[in-house]
């Protein structure tokens, strides 16, 4: 399976099953656009007659081609699993991360926000105690087998009204993780309302990874995202934000935003993100279609055309790292990991206030998929199992999707709240996905000198 | 080649082999709380 198209200038084609990415001139990408399977010996007099090229360019261009798929750079087979098998993949993957929900309550009333301004739609607001927290590390050292990174996210609500629990918390894990034989990495996501010069000093050094949240211009932040009192908080937040990235040093950050239909010019936000600081992350908001806030089919036109705006101004402005154009072709994870995805339920799943596991912070406070509780011991390894038997082959609308390899089969909440399956990936999140790989990989040629 | 330039080989084939030792960081523990993409976290295997 292949995938042509042409982003920024490049003509390029993907092999979508051996990893390959191949930057075309105009003959051979006119060639592989009538090509729907593998080629054959000799240029087929069909495909020379309809393309307005010259028959020694063409056959120049089809033994190129030719040459690449007998090195198994095109066309490759998808021989890692046997689809018909698939569903025998590993099922008890063991937990390695965690998304700790220190705090269910809020100082931030985000309109689109899926925790429903910090409680998840409970009624009660609430922190975690350290016990429970205590109990949360125990639990994925106990899980987690050989597995020796350990990541845990400090999440909510906001975390930093909770910071007395996220303290001790890093306290007994750092106790206890040389014992155990393993390497607890912290990352907190925050608002920035209640960072001050003692709290920036601590999340800068003993988290791995700090995850601001904003959402670009003032305007747009103050809309979606205003204090309790219906206030702006940009004008409150950003020169915290600005302050605690002065004291990174090289540790990683992002700041963090989300984009509605409200305002679908979001390359604006990721450009103004970038004037704060350069690790930028700018992602499309997740909500029913009855939502107002919600991104429809019909704006994929005009959110596409965006994205290739923002690639535009990050081909001129390589210093900004926008995290959803990061691929690392070369380096990037196994085709073990591409094939399985991001591992909610089974490799990573959230922790509430009260104890209770989820399979992700997006499923918090939905009952049915409440998978236990830190109290009573209990994990449900059925529910788990339904989550780690998801994969790219067991995804039916992943088995066609050139993409596959790259986002892994999506994100099972989004699929949830839109599809009402868990299975069935979400049209628009999916066509979105697409399209910023294919930004991100032109951007890979760019970069390597391939344009033309 | 005068006609393709490769920008990438092929490194899903090539990963197959030592792969799955799953140290790597989970997705939505990076800077993505909404939509996974799994193909730009980094590969931590130290032993391959």
């Amino acid at each position: 399976m292949i995938h042509t198209f042409t982003a920024l200038g490049c003509k390029i084609v993907v092999d979508v099953n051996s990893g390959a990415v191949h930057v075309l001139d105009d003959v051979s990408y006119a060639i592989l656009e009538q090509m729907e399977g593998p080629l054959c010996d000799h240029l087929p007099e069909e495909v020379a007659q309809r393309l307005p090229y010259e028959r020694q360019t063409l056959e120049e261009a089809w033994q190129e081609l030719l040459n690449l798929q007998e090195a198994g750079l095109l066309f490759a087979e998808d021989d890692y699993v046997d689809p018909e098998t698939a569903m025998l993949l590993p099922k008890s993957a063991q937990i390695k991360a965690l998304c700790l929900h220190v705090s269910h309550d809020c100082n931030l009333r985000c309109k689109y926000c899926f925790a429903s301004t910090g409680d998840f739609g409970t009624g009660h607001r609430m922190t975690m105690d350290f016990e429970t927290a205590k109990k949360a590390i125990d639990f994925v050292i106990a899980r987690s087998g050989k597995r020796r990174n350990i990541e845990v996210d400090f999440f909510g609500g906001e975390p930093l009204m909770a910071m007395d629990t996220v303290k001790r918390t890093v306290e007994y894990a750092r106790s206890v993780e040389k014992e155990a034989g393993k390497c607890f990495r912290f990352t907190i996501t925050t608002n920035g309302v209640l960072l001050n010069d003692e709290n920036i000093e601590y999340i800068n050094r003993e988290m791995s990874n700090a995850v601001l949240s904003l959402d670009g211009r003032k305007e747009v932040n103050d809309e979606l995202r205003p204090t309790i009192n219906g206030k702006g908080s940009y004008d409150l937040i950003v020169p915290k934000f600005k302050k605690l990235i002065a004291g990174r040093g090289t540790r990683d950050y992002y700041l963090r935003g989300t984009f509605t239909r409200f305002h679908k010019d979001f390359a604006k936000d990721v450009m103004e993100l970038a004037s704060i600081g350069k690790n930028v992350s700018v992602e499309p908001v997740v909500g029913k279609e009855s939502d107002p806030y919600a991104l429809r089919e019909s704006d994929l036109p005009e959110l596409k055309a965006e994205y290739e705006r923002l690639a535009e101004f990050l081909k001129d402005h390589r210093d900004v790292n926008f995290f959803h154009f990061n691929v690392d072709l070369a380096q990037g994870p196994c085709v073990i990991k591409r094939l399985r995805g991001c591992g909610a339920g089974c490799e990573y799943v959230a922790i509430t206030p009260d104890g209770d596991i989820y399979p992700c912070h997006q499923f918090v406070g939905n009952e049915e998929y409440k998978l236990g509780n830190l109290e009573d011991g209990s994990f449900d390894m059925e529910k788990s199992g339904k989550f780690a038997e998801l994969n790219v082959y067991t995804r039916e609308a992943c088995k066609t999707c050139w993409a596959r390899f790259y986002c892994s089969g999506g994100c099972s909440a989004s699929n949830l709240l839109v599809n009402g399956d868990i299975k069935e990936p979400h049209t628009v999140g999916c066509e979105l996905e697409r399209k910023r790989l294919e930004c991100a990989i032109a951007l890979k040629a760019i970069d390597a000198g391939m344009a033309e | 080649m005068k006609h393709i330039k490769t920008l990438n080989g092929a490194t899903l084939k090539n990963s197959a082999a030592k792969g799955g030792c799953g140290e790597c960081q989970t997705s939505c523990q990076s800077a993505c709380k909404t939509s996974c993409t799994v193909a730009n976290q980094k590969c931590e295997n130290t032993g391959k």
